[in-house]
Formats: C-alpha cells, sequence, structure tokens
C-alpha cells in the first residue's frame, strides 16, 4: 500500500463520513415530522421553509452549549465513551455497498464483519454509565448491557439464517442472489427476527428501556450535555440508518430492482436511488413503529428475547439449513415459518405465553365501567 | 507498511497487558483487557487471519469482557482496594512460566513464520471446523461458560460477605 492509496482511502472514508451525517440530519428532521403526522401536529415549521433547516439549527445550538462535566465523574471514561458508542456503528459502514460498485470495501466475511463489530459499541453505554457516577446513568448502562446481549443472539441468528441461505458472507453476492426473490419471500420468520432484534439493538422506542425518561431519567447519557451528548444522538441515528440498509440488503433485495434498462453510470446513478427510496421505506416503518407502540417493560422484554424470539431464531436456522440440506423446495421455509409466525402469535394475543399473567395493570374497557356506574345508580 | 501496523497492535497488546495487571482499580484493568483483546485482532488481521481476527473481537471483546464489565459494575469499588496482593500470584506465575516455556518450545521447533500466509476462504473454513476439528470446536465453547461462571462467582462472593 502506497501514499496515493492511503490518501485515496482517506478521502473516500470522510466523503463516507459526510454522507451519514447529512442522513442523520435528514433523519432527525423527517423523524419529528413523522411523529407530528402521526400525533395529528405540525412538527418543526419555523426554521427555514416548513422547517426544513431545523436540524442544521440543533446541530449549531448542540455543538455551542457548554459541555459539563460532573464533579465525581471519572474524567478519562466519560470522555472515550461517546467514541466509543459512535466508532463501531461508522466502522461497520466500510463493508456496506450502496450500490453495486459503491462501496469502501467489499469484504468476503462482511456479515461476519458486522456481527462482530456491533457488538463492541455496548462499551461505549457500559463506559458512559459507570463514568458518569450517577445512579441513573449506572442503571442505564447496566439495563443497556443486558439487553443488548439478549438481543444481540436474535440478531446474529437471524443474519446467519441469510448467510446459509446465500451461501456466502459476501453482501454483495447476496444481493445478487436476491434478483429473483428477495429473501423476504423466503425468510419471513427471519425478517420479523431480524427487525425486531434490530429496533431493541438500537434501544427505539419500544425497546428503549435504558434511556427511558420516566424510569432512569436519561440512562447512559443523563450526565452528558453539548457536543458529547450530540455523539450519541448521532450515533444512535446513524444505527437506526445502518439497520434500515441492512434489512434492505439482506431481505428486501438491496439495489435489485424490477426493470431499470440503463447501463454505466446512469444506472449506478438510478439503483442507488432506488436503494434509498427502499431505505426509506423501513425507515418510516421503524418510525410508524415508534409513534405507536408504547415502552415494554423490562421484565416483558427480557422474556420476550429469551422466551421468543432466541428459540424462533434457532427454529428458523435449523429450518433454513434443513431445507438446504435435503435440497428441498425453498418454498417449504416461506410455508413453514409462516405458519410458525402465525402460531407464535395467536398464543402470544391469548397470553399464556411471555408472562402475560403477571400484568400489573388491568385493561377495563369503557363499556364495562358504565355499566358498573349504572349498576351502583340504580341500587 | 505491515511493520508499523504490527508495532501498533503490539504496543496496544503489550501496553492493554500491562494494564490488566498494574491497574488498582479493577474496571480499568477490564478496559485494559479489551485493549489488549482489541490488539490481538489487529495482530491477526496482519497476519492475514481475518476470521480469527473477528472471532477474537466477538467472543473476547464483545462477550467476555462486557460480561466481565457487567459484574464489576455491579461490585464495590471499595472491595478491592488491594487487587494487586492477590493471594493466587504463585499459581499465575506457574501458568506463566509454562505458557511462555510452551510458546518458546513450540517457535524453537518450528521456527519462525515457516506457514504461508494467505487469506482464508470461509466456506473451507467452515467445513474443517465442522468435521476434522469438531470437538475442539465446541471445546472452546467452555471459555464462554468459564467468563460466565467466574463473573458471577466475583458478584456471589460480594454477597456473601454482606450476609
Amino acid at each position: 500500500m502506497n501514499m496515493p492509496e492511503i490518501v485515496g482511502l482517506f478521502f473516500k472514508a470522510s466523503l463516507l463520513l459526510f454522507f451519514i451525517l447529512m442522513v442523520v440530519l435528514i433523519l432527525t428532521l423527517a423523524e419529528r415530522k413523522a411523529l407530528a403526522r402521526i400525533q395529528q401536529r405540525k412538527g418543526p415549521n419555523r426554521v427555514g421553509f416548513k422547517g426544513i433547516l431545523q436540524p442544521f439549527a440543533d446541530a449549531l445550538k448542540l455543538l455551542t452549549k457548554e459541555d459539563i462535566l460532573p464533579a465525581s465523574a471519572n474524567k478519562q471514561i466519560f470522555w472515550i465513551a461517546p467514541l466509543a458508542v459512535f466508532l463501531p456503528g461508522f466502522l461497520i459502514w466500510v463493508t456496506i455497498p450502496l450500490a453495486k460498485e459503491v462501496v469502501l470495501a467489499n469484504l468476503d466475511m462482511g456479515l461476519f464483519y458486522i456481527t462482530a463489530i456491533s457488538v463492541l459499541s455496548v462499551m461505549g453505554l457500559l463506559m458512559a454509565g459507570w463514568g458518569s457516577a450517577n445512579k441513573w446513568a449506572m442503571i442505564g448502562g447496566l439495563r443497556a448491557a443486558g439487553q443488548l446481549i439478549s438481543y444481540e443472539i436474535p440478531f446474529i441468528m437471524a443474519i446467519l439464517a441469510i448467510g446459509i441461505l446465500a451461501q456466502s458472507f459476501n453482501l454483495k453476492e447476496i444481493v445478487d442472489d436476491q434478483a429473483r426473490w428477495p429473501f423476504a419471500i423466503k425468510q419471513p420468520l427471519g425478517l420479523f427476527i431480524f427487525l425486531t432484534a434490530g429496533l431493541a439493538e438500537l434501544g427505539r422506542t419500544p425497546f428503549d428501556i435504558h434511556h427511558a425518561e420516566s424510569e432512569v431519567v436519561g440512562g447512559p447519557f443523563v450526565e452528558y450535555s453539548g457536543a458529547h451528548w450530540s455523539v450519541f444522538y448521532l450515533a444512535e441515528y446513524m444505527n437506526t440508518f445502518t439497520i434500515a440498509v441492512l434489512t434492505v440488503l439482506l431481505f428486501l433485495g438491496g439495489w435489485q430492482s424490477p426493470v431499470l434498462p440503463f447501463s454505466g453510470i446512469v444506472q449506478t446513478v438510478a439503483s442507488l436511488s432506488w436503494f434509498l427510496i427502499k431505505t426509506a421505506l423501513v425507515i418510516w416503518v421503524i418510525f410508524w413503529i415508534r409513534g405507536t407502540y408504547p415502552r415494554v417493560r423490562i421484565d416483558q422484554l427480557m422474556s420476550f428475547g429469551w422466551k421468543i424470539l432466541v428459540p424462533a431464531s434457532f427454529i428458523n436456522i435449523f429450518l433454513t439449513a434443513s431445507v438446504l440440506y435435503y435440497a428441498l423446495p425453498h418454498w417449504v421455509i416461506t410455508v413453514v415459518s409462516l405458519g410458525f409466525l402465525g402460531v407464535t402469535f395467536y398464543f402470544i394475543k391469548k397470553g399464556s405465553l411471555a408472562g402475560h399473567k403477571q400484568n400489573t395493570v388491568t385493561i377495563i374497557n369503557s363499556s364495562d365501567i358504565r355499566a358498573q356506574l349504572s349498576n351502583r345508580a340504580e341500587v | 507498511m505491515s511493520v508499523v501496523f504490527f508495532a501498533i497492535a503490539a504496543i496496544l497488546v503489550i501496553s492493554g497487558g500491562i494494564g490488566v495487571v498494574a491497574a488498582r482499580n479493577i474496571v480499568y484493568a477490564a478496559l485494559s483487557l479489551l485493549v489488549a483483546m482489541v490488539g490481538t485482532a489487529g495482530v491477526f488481521l496482519i497476519g492475514l487471519a481475518e476470521f480469527l481476527a473477528l472471532v477474537q473481537l466477538l467472543i473476547y471483546g464483545g462477550a467476555v469482557v462486557i460480561v466481565i464489565l457487567f459484574s464489576l459494575m455491579l461490585t464495590k469499588i471499595q472491595d478491592f482496594e488491594f487487587l494487586t496482593a492477590n493471594k493466587q500470584w504463585p499459581i499465575a506465575l506457574i501458568v506463566a512460566i509454562f505458557l511462555l516455556g510452551l510458546l518458546g518450545i513450540s517457535i524453537l521447533v518450528e521456527g519462525s513464520a515457516t506457514t504461508t500466509m494467505g487469506s482464508t476462504n470461509i466456506s473451507e473454513l467452515g467445513l474443517s471446523l465442522f468435521s476434522d476439528w469438531a470437538i475442539p470446536f465446541e471445546l472452546a465453547s467452555l471459555v464462554l461458560l468459564i467468563a460466565l461462571i467466574g463473573a458471577v462467582v466475583v458478584v456471589r462472593r460480594d454477597n456473601g460477605e454482606d450476609k
């Protein structure tokens, strides 16, 4: 490797960082707008045309805010923690292709690399929690570690099933393998596990118990302010984008499109836009889930992860491997996993799985209350 | 160029190792262990053993160090004031000398860098792991079990003293 190559790589990496920063800025605005639409509000609409410059104003505000170091905090660990969260998330992007030729390094073990690197970001959350010397931060950090370790298993297992199906860990080959049928059709169970575990890995709203404001005030980030807090924020949105991109690459056929009759540079641009449209749809689903579901309780989260998602991911891998080994047609996977999903949902709905009987909150229909009240009035 | 990368990785490994032994604060010791593990992954990467490097990151960097940290953070730091005055040092010394001897002998017998370096093919690797080396491969999972039990033991001893 000589000097110009290194400079070239450095330039490409900076370009990638710039691209991701732009995406994060757009995502913050998009999320606020999407949530506002779900909640019948207007959302940010003052800065620029229809609030389009809001993210820049936010960024400027965060960067100029004072960085406060708590007196009893552990200085080194406190300052390193945001970087330890951001860096693994960014390193994943080395091997993620956005179109056929748009990739920094197409690794043969790309998928394995992604799983191995993404595990490291737990460390940053633990460091932030411990280094802040704050009980809320500490509890939040431990919650984050417990949650991320639990949901890593189904996440990795769902990825592994894709590796088995495509017979490759190379992301480009996986996308090429989906030219006819996207893996979402062959692996509905895998898609469900991947998205659910992915959301839990992100710590987004149905699963955000480690920075739940009403329980642990803000979790590991409670003592952070200004630029260092914004690094955590940046990492969270970057990881959201990563999960959406991975969903498109692994399950929705990546940049494969029904008809794109172009060639050369035009084709690259067209497939890139096609890819980004698919990603935007997945991101919209993620925002939609956030706007729809309330936060789960910590015991529900753990029992759902270990009692449903982990066994389901093992079943998925076993199913995929045996269908390939006995050379059965691939639609067998689809049928069996759809059946399994149906049965699981039926039992969840019935309430005999995931410890629903221990619920502390009982749901009362308004008609029942009215009936009770009217009975009382009659007596 | 690879000499420079090797130097960086070696410095990481050695400084991390010294940190594990010398740090007074047990959380610092665990974080130094992480640095040493990442450095080792770097050394594997320079040797073109990408798979081994990633396994190193996933199992040691991810699982083992996190499980250790998780339990250490639940203990009180005051309990580990005399971290360096540990009664188990004779055992540690014997293990260290044994390992040093083993590595030294194997280098002397095999000579340095006799194997040709080449990028690994993941499907070949998988085939040989699950056929020729199936039992050693399964035994390696004991490492995780030991780390888990060790972490639980550290926390449990703390609880016992409270009672």
